[in-house]
Protein backbone atom coordinates (compact mmCIF):
# COMPACT_ATOMS: atom_id res chain seq x y z
CA UNK A 1 0.00 0.00 0.00
CA UNK A 2 2.77 2.04 0.62
CA UNK A 3 3.79 2.28 -2.98
CA UNK A 4 0.16 3.19 -3.89
CA UNK A 5 -0.10 7.22 -2.19
CA UNK A 6 -0.06 8.80 -4.79
CA UNK A 7 -3.07 6.54 -7.04
CA UNK A 8 -5.16 7.94 -3.56
CA UNK A 9 -4.44 11.09 -3.77
CA UNK A 10 -5.44 11.31 -7.54
CA UNK A 11 -8.68 10.03 -6.85
CA UNK A 12 -9.18 12.89 -3.98
CA UNK A 13 -7.57 15.83 -6.18
CA UNK A 14 -10.32 14.55 -8.79
CA UNK A 15 -13.31 14.38 -5.74
CA UNK A 16 -11.91 17.85 -5.48
CA UNK A 17 -11.53 19.13 -8.89
CA UNK A 18 -15.24 17.82 -9.30
CA UNK A 19 -16.71 19.06 -6.17
CA UNK A 20 -14.76 22.53 -6.67
CA UNK A 21 -14.75 22.52 -9.79
CA UNK A 22 -18.87 23.24 -10.09
CA UNK A 23 -19.68 24.24 -6.97
CA UNK A 24 -17.14 27.32 -6.34
CA UNK A 25 -17.40 30.89 -7.26
CA UNK A 26 -15.62 32.13 -10.41
CA UNK A 27 -15.16 35.10 -12.24
CA UNK A 28 -18.39 35.83 -14.48
CA UNK A 29 -16.64 36.87 -17.67
CA UNK A 30 -18.61 37.58 -21.35
CA UNK A 31 -19.46 35.05 -23.51
CA UNK A 32 -17.91 32.28 -21.73
CA UNK A 33 -19.99 32.49 -18.28
CA UNK A 34 -20.39 29.16 -16.56
CA UNK A 35 -17.91 27.95 -19.42
CA UNK A 36 -14.91 28.65 -17.30
CA UNK A 37 -15.35 26.08 -15.60
CA UNK A 38 -13.50 24.13 -18.54
CA UNK A 39 -10.37 25.01 -17.62
CA UNK A 40 -10.58 22.65 -14.84
CA UNK A 41 -11.13 19.83 -17.63
CA UNK A 42 -10.37 20.58 -21.12
CA UNK A 43 -7.42 22.34 -20.20
CA UNK A 44 -6.31 19.74 -17.79
CA UNK A 45 -6.43 17.64 -20.92
CA UNK A 46 -4.12 19.25 -22.69
CA UNK A 47 -1.72 19.95 -19.58
CA UNK A 48 -1.40 16.09 -18.49
CA UNK A 49 -1.05 15.34 -22.29
CA UNK A 50 2.20 17.54 -22.04
CA UNK A 51 3.34 16.07 -19.32
CA UNK A 52 3.14 12.73 -19.87
CA UNK A 53 5.11 13.49 -23.81
CA UNK A 54 7.31 14.92 -21.32
CA UNK A 55 7.67 11.67 -19.59
CA UNK A 56 7.69 9.29 -22.67
CA UNK A 57 10.62 11.47 -23.98
CA UNK A 58 12.51 11.56 -21.03
CA UNK A 59 12.48 7.82 -21.36
CA UNK A 60 13.31 7.42 -24.78
CA UNK A 61 16.45 9.37 -23.95
CA UNK A 62 16.81 6.79 -21.36
CA UNK A 63 16.40 3.82 -23.53
CA UNK A 64 18.93 5.61 -25.75
CA UNK A 65 21.15 5.66 -23.09
CA UNK A 66 21.45 2.17 -22.03
CA UNK A 67 19.49 0.07 -24.14
CA UNK A 68 17.13 -1.70 -21.90
CA UNK A 69 13.82 -2.60 -23.41
CA UNK A 70 11.68 -1.46 -20.36
CA UNK A 71 12.66 2.37 -20.95
CA UNK A 72 11.14 1.88 -24.65
CA UNK A 73 7.83 -0.18 -23.32
CA UNK A 74 7.63 3.07 -21.02
CA UNK A 75 7.98 5.59 -23.71
CA UNK A 76 5.72 3.82 -25.85
CA UNK A 77 2.78 3.50 -22.94
CA UNK A 78 3.20 7.18 -22.01
CA UNK A 79 3.09 8.42 -25.61
CA UNK A 80 -0.23 6.15 -25.52
CA UNK A 81 -1.93 7.78 -22.77
CA UNK A 82 -0.65 11.50 -24.01
CA UNK A 83 -2.62 10.67 -27.25
CA UNK A 84 -5.58 9.35 -25.17
CA UNK A 85 -5.57 13.09 -22.98
CA UNK A 86 -5.32 14.44 -26.65
CA UNK A 87 -8.25 13.25 -27.93
CA UNK A 88 -10.23 13.87 -25.22
CA UNK A 89 -9.24 17.51 -24.95
CA UNK A 90 -9.90 17.88 -28.74
CA UNK A 91 -13.40 16.02 -28.26
CA UNK A 92 -13.96 17.91 -25.49
CA UNK A 93 -13.26 21.65 -27.13
CA UNK A 94 -15.37 20.70 -29.92
CA UNK A 95 -18.19 20.94 -27.48
CA UNK A 96 -16.77 24.14 -25.69
CA UNK A 97 -16.03 25.72 -28.81
CA UNK A 98 -19.62 25.29 -30.37
CA UNK A 99 -21.34 26.73 -27.44
CA UNK A 100 -18.91 30.03 -26.89
CA UNK A 101 -17.11 30.71 -30.25
CA UNK A 102 -20.06 29.63 -32.84
CA UNK A 103 -22.89 30.97 -30.95
CA UNK A 104 -21.98 33.57 -28.69
CA UNK A 105 -19.43 34.93 -30.42
CA UNK A 106 -20.86 34.29 -34.33
CA UNK A 107 -17.57 32.72 -35.35
CA UNK A 108 -18.08 31.31 -38.42
CA UNK A 109 -17.04 27.24 -38.83
CA UNK A 110 -14.26 28.86 -41.59
CA UNK A 111 -13.10 30.94 -38.73
CA UNK A 112 -12.78 27.98 -36.86
CA UNK A 113 -11.17 25.82 -38.85
CA UNK A 114 -8.79 28.08 -39.07
CA UNK A 115 -7.76 28.61 -35.62
CA UNK A 116 -4.12 27.74 -35.31
CA UNK A 117 -4.21 26.03 -31.92
CA UNK A 118 -6.69 23.56 -33.54
CA UNK A 119 -4.81 22.85 -36.51
CA UNK A 120 -0.87 22.95 -34.41
CA UNK A 121 -2.53 20.46 -31.95
CA UNK A 122 -4.08 18.16 -34.84
CA UNK A 123 -0.11 18.57 -36.16
CA UNK A 124 1.25 17.07 -32.54
CA UNK A 125 -1.32 14.28 -32.53
CA UNK A 126 -0.62 13.44 -36.28
CA UNK A 127 2.69 13.00 -35.53
CA UNK A 128 2.51 11.15 -32.55
CA UNK A 129 0.32 8.57 -34.64
CA UNK A 130 2.95 8.34 -37.09
CA UNK A 131 5.71 7.08 -34.16
CA UNK A 132 3.01 4.45 -33.35
CA UNK A 133 2.72 3.26 -37.49
CA UNK A 134 6.70 3.73 -37.08
CA UNK A 135 6.98 1.18 -34.49
CA UNK A 136 4.75 -1.11 -35.73
CA UNK A 137 6.09 -1.57 -38.97
CA UNK A 138 9.03 -3.32 -37.18
CA UNK A 139 9.12 -7.17 -36.58
CA UNK A 140 13.08 -6.80 -34.81
CA UNK A 141 12.18 -5.27 -31.38
CA UNK A 142 15.85 -4.40 -31.44
CA UNK A 143 15.89 -1.73 -34.28
CA UNK A 144 12.06 -0.58 -33.33
CA UNK A 145 12.86 0.66 -30.17
CA UNK A 146 15.91 2.34 -31.22
CA UNK A 147 14.27 3.91 -34.43
CA UNK A 148 11.29 4.57 -32.57
CA UNK A 149 13.26 6.16 -29.58
CA UNK A 150 14.82 8.78 -31.85
CA UNK A 151 11.64 9.56 -33.61
CA UNK A 152 9.80 9.79 -30.38
CA UNK A 153 12.56 12.71 -29.50
CA UNK A 154 11.89 14.72 -33.16
CA UNK A 155 7.89 14.22 -32.18
CA UNK A 156 8.47 15.83 -28.83
CA UNK A 157 10.64 18.89 -29.93
CA UNK A 158 7.71 19.45 -32.59
CA UNK A 159 5.09 19.11 -29.94
CA UNK A 160 5.65 22.61 -28.43
CA UNK A 161 6.02 24.91 -31.23
CA UNK A 162 3.30 23.62 -33.19
CA UNK A 163 1.02 23.90 -30.08
CA UNK A 164 2.24 26.99 -28.28
CA UNK A 165 4.84 28.87 -29.55
CA UNK A 166 2.86 28.94 -33.72
CA UNK A 167 -0.47 30.19 -32.31
CA UNK A 168 1.03 32.81 -30.37
CA UNK A 169 3.02 34.40 -33.15
CA UNK A 170 -0.11 34.23 -35.64
CA UNK A 171 -2.98 35.16 -33.51
CA UNK A 172 -5.23 32.80 -32.49
CA UNK A 173 -9.15 32.38 -30.63
CA UNK A 174 -7.46 30.93 -27.10
CA UNK A 175 -5.78 32.58 -24.79
CA UNK A 176 -2.46 34.19 -24.91
CA UNK A 177 -2.43 35.80 -28.34
CA UNK A 178 -0.95 38.78 -29.31
CA UNK A 179 -3.09 42.20 -29.59
CA UNK A 180 -7.14 42.58 -28.64
CA UNK A 181 -7.84 41.57 -32.17
CA UNK A 182 -7.74 38.04 -31.07
CA UNK A 183 -11.16 37.82 -30.35
CA UNK A 184 -10.73 36.45 -26.41
CA UNK A 185 -12.98 37.67 -23.94
CA UNK A 186 -11.35 37.62 -21.33
CA UNK A 187 -9.19 34.67 -19.69
CA UNK A 188 -5.54 35.70 -19.93
CA UNK A 189 -3.05 33.25 -18.14
CA UNK A 190 -0.55 36.46 -16.61
CA UNK A 191 -3.64 37.30 -14.35
CA UNK A 192 -5.97 34.27 -14.24
CA UNK A 193 -8.07 35.07 -10.81
CA UNK A 194 -6.92 32.75 -7.89
CA UNK A 195 -10.23 31.33 -7.29
CA UNK A 196 -9.93 29.62 -10.81
CA UNK A 197 -5.93 28.75 -9.55
CA UNK A 198 -7.02 26.85 -6.30
CA UNK A 199 -8.35 24.59 -8.62
CA UNK A 200 -6.98 24.42 -11.81
CA UNK A 201 -3.56 23.37 -10.75
CA UNK A 202 -4.68 20.29 -8.72
CA UNK A 203 -6.58 19.12 -11.42
CA UNK A 204 -3.84 19.35 -13.59
CA UNK A 205 -1.98 17.32 -11.13
CA UNK A 206 -5.06 14.48 -10.50
CA UNK A 207 -5.73 14.21 -14.32
CA UNK A 208 -1.92 13.30 -14.80
CA UNK A 209 -1.94 10.87 -12.28
CA UNK A 210 -4.62 8.92 -13.23
CA UNK A 211 -3.00 8.89 -16.47
CA UNK A 212 0.31 7.76 -15.40
CA UNK A 213 -1.71 5.08 -13.55
CA UNK A 214 -3.01 3.50 -16.48
CA UNK A 215 -0.23 3.39 -18.17
CA UNK A 216 1.59 1.82 -15.67
CA UNK A 217 -0.88 -1.05 -15.87
CA UNK A 218 -0.68 -0.81 -19.33
CA UNK A 219 3.11 -1.13 -18.69
CA UNK A 220 3.11 -4.22 -16.43
CA UNK A 221 0.53 -6.13 -18.92
CA UNK A 222 2.85 -6.03 -21.77
CA UNK A 223 5.75 -7.01 -19.06
CA UNK A 224 4.05 -10.18 -18.38
CA UNK A 225 2.79 -11.40 -21.91
CA UNK A 226 6.38 -10.57 -22.72
CA UNK A 227 7.77 -12.66 -19.76
CA UNK A 228 5.81 -15.64 -20.76
CA UNK A 229 6.61 -15.40 -24.19
CA UNK A 230 10.17 -15.72 -23.67
CA UNK A 231 9.11 -18.85 -21.13
CA UNK A 232 7.21 -20.21 -24.14
CA UNK B 1 -83.00 20.94 4.96
CA UNK B 2 -80.64 17.55 3.83
CA UNK B 3 -80.29 18.75 0.92
CA UNK B 4 -78.71 22.74 2.59
CA UNK B 5 -76.52 20.10 4.72
CA UNK B 6 -74.84 17.82 1.91
CA UNK B 7 -74.26 21.26 0.17
CA UNK B 8 -72.50 22.85 2.74
CA UNK B 9 -70.28 19.84 3.40
CA UNK B 10 -69.60 19.79 -0.11
CA UNK B 11 -68.46 23.15 0.18
CA UNK B 12 -66.67 22.63 2.45
CA UNK B 13 -64.85 19.52 0.94
CA UNK B 14 -64.71 22.13 -1.71
CA UNK B 15 -62.81 24.58 0.34
CA UNK B 16 -60.56 22.19 2.14
CA UNK B 17 -59.39 20.34 -1.14
CA UNK B 18 -58.49 23.53 -2.55
CA UNK B 19 -56.08 24.47 0.75
CA UNK B 20 -54.73 21.23 0.42
CA UNK B 21 -53.63 21.81 -3.29
CA UNK B 22 -52.30 25.06 -2.11
CA UNK B 23 -50.05 23.22 0.23
CA UNK B 24 -48.99 20.83 -2.80
CA UNK B 25 -48.20 23.84 -4.99
CA UNK B 26 -45.89 24.98 -1.39
CA UNK B 27 -44.80 21.40 -0.95
CA UNK B 28 -43.21 21.28 -4.88
CA UNK B 29 -41.40 24.41 -3.95
CA UNK B 30 -39.84 23.22 -1.05
CA UNK B 31 -35.41 23.35 -1.49
CA UNK B 32 -33.99 20.65 -0.81
CA UNK B 33 -30.29 19.74 -1.07
CA UNK B 34 -30.00 18.51 -4.69
CA UNK B 35 -32.73 20.89 -5.58
CA UNK B 36 -30.91 24.09 -4.39
CA UNK B 37 -28.49 26.63 -6.75
CA UNK B 38 -30.56 25.38 -10.29
CA UNK B 39 -30.27 21.70 -9.65
CA UNK B 40 -26.11 21.84 -10.07
CA UNK B 41 -25.68 19.36 -7.42
CA UNK B 42 -27.22 16.99 -8.94
CA UNK B 43 -24.59 16.83 -12.03
CA UNK B 44 -22.12 16.91 -9.26
CA UNK B 45 -23.52 13.93 -8.05
CA UNK B 46 -23.88 12.32 -11.59
CA UNK B 47 -19.86 13.43 -12.52
CA UNK B 48 -18.62 11.87 -9.10
CA UNK B 49 -20.41 8.71 -9.57
CA UNK B 50 -18.69 8.68 -12.69
CA UNK B 51 -15.24 9.43 -11.65
CA UNK B 52 -16.05 6.76 -8.80
CA UNK B 53 -16.84 4.00 -10.95
CA UNK B 54 -13.99 4.90 -13.44
CA UNK B 55 -11.36 4.73 -10.21
CA UNK B 56 -13.04 1.38 -9.21
CA UNK B 57 -12.57 0.08 -12.29
CA UNK B 58 -8.92 0.84 -12.71
CA UNK B 59 -8.48 -0.47 -9.41
CA UNK B 60 -9.72 -3.69 -9.87
CA UNK B 61 -7.61 -4.10 -13.11
CA UNK B 62 -4.84 -2.92 -11.09
CA UNK B 63 -5.35 -5.76 -8.62
CA UNK B 64 -5.46 -8.23 -11.45
CA UNK B 65 -2.39 -7.39 -12.64
CA UNK B 66 -0.79 -7.38 -9.63
CA UNK B 67 -2.03 -10.97 -8.77
CA UNK B 68 -0.66 -11.80 -12.06
CA UNK B 69 2.44 -10.74 -11.09
CA UNK B 70 2.70 -12.47 -7.79
CA UNK B 71 1.77 -15.79 -9.66
CA UNK B 72 4.77 -15.34 -12.17
CA UNK B 73 7.03 -14.88 -9.47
Amino acid sequence: MHKNWWKILSFLILVYTIVAGFLLDVPHLFILHETIRNLYFHVCMWFAMMILFIISFVYSIKYLRGFSYRNDLYAKNFAVLGCVFGILGYATGTIWANYTWVTDQGQSLAGILKEPKLIGAAIALLIYGAYFVLRGSFTDMDKRARISAVYNIFAFAMLFPSIWIIPRLVGSLHPGAPGDESGNPALNFKDIDSRLRMVFYPAIIGWTLLGVWIATLKIRLELLRDKSMINE
Amino acid sequence: MNNFFSRLILLFTGVLFSTVLFAQDKAVEMADVMRSNGKIYVVVAVCLLILVGLFIYVMMLDRKITKLEKNRD
